[in-house]
């Protein structure tokens, strides 16, 4: 793509308000992330996860990654967040919500997590020489088809990824029949 | 107004990292443990379609629907041992699930 042609598409696609919808969506997600991880009541954290995986597919479109965002919205917030609530609402969370919320250990954890946080805080504090911003446009409308192009194939090749797309499915059987066997009373 | 970069991106992504490290390490409901795991994950594919942006090309993408998948797997797999070992205990704390502990 020649810079012509980029800046074009830039000035054309960008909406005004990008900036701040960056920051209103990562804000959300942050915020609700915490509530995730501090709520006394299981439901209550799965609707703040559920928050924050909305606010996350907001930023995957403003990444220009469309089809990942659908995928999110569909399989995540779709998906895994109704077999999580439907777990909550099997197991008894009356009497778990009533006991201590954190385990005994919890000062360790905390420092082990701190200690993570330094560790990323130092990456990012060097970061703009480890990631440069390039100010790639990646094209939105097509992006769909490229990513079928590389799992799938196209014209009757087998696709950079083909491979592993099976093995995903592989995967995906494997964790169903385990899920099925392991929730069954008598095999 | 700075333009929003790759940068960005990683800090919201190491900050949700963080939060899900602390849930898995400090909570005692097992629901919320899984629910922090799959905080990390998202944090690793917001990393993933950033960097898949800052190169411009889309294998940080496909890399991610593999992970939305692998986290599909282990919520299924998670949530059926956590019914299993609900059935047995009458728990859903993590440090009461001791029973390979001597």
């Amino acid at each position: 793509m020649n810079p012509a042609m980029n800046s074009a598409l830039n000035s054309g696609m960008a909406p005004v308000a990008t900036p701040w919808f960056f920051y209103v969506l990562a804000a959300l997600a942050v915020a609700s992330g915490l509530a995730v991880i501090t709520r006394r009541n299981a439901v209550h954290s799965a609707l703040a996860l559920i928050v924050t995986l909305l606010s996350v597919a907001g930023l995957y479109l403003m990444l220009y990654a469309p089809f990942v965002a659908g995928v999110q919205i569909i399989v995540y917030a779709g998906g895994i967040m109704v077999l999580f609530l439907f777990v909550i609402m099997l197991v008894n969370i009356e009497r778990s919500s009533k006991d201590r919320q954190f385990n005994r250990m919890w000062p360790v954890g905390l420092a082990a997590a701190c200690a993570l946080m330094a560790l990323f805080v130092s990456a990012i504090a060097k970061g703009n020489k480890l990631f440069p911003d390039r100010g790639m446009t990646l094209p939105e409308g097509s992006n769909t088809q490229e990513i079928a192009n590389m799992l799938y194939g196209e014209a009757g090749k087998m696709g950079q990824y083909t491979f592993a797309f099976e093995i995903a499915s592989l995967l995906l059987l494997v964790a169903i029949l385990g899920a099925v066997i392991m929730t069954k009373k008598k095999i | 107004m700075v333009p929003i970069t790759t940068l960005h991106y990683l800090v919201v992504a190491a900050a949700l990292f963080v939060l899900g490290v602390i849930g898995v390490l400090t909570r005692r409901n097992v629901v919320i443990v899984l629910m922090s795991i799959e905080l990390i994950l998202n944090a690793v594919n917001l990393n993933l379609v950033a960097f898949s942006r800052m190169w411009g090309n889309l294998h940080g993408q496909v890399f991610s629907i593999f992970i939305t998948v692998d986290a599909a797997a282990e919520a299924a797999v998670g949530l059926g041992i956590l019914i299993a070992f609900f059935r047995n205990k009458e728990t859903v704390n993590v440090d009461e699930i001791d029973l390979l502990k001597w």
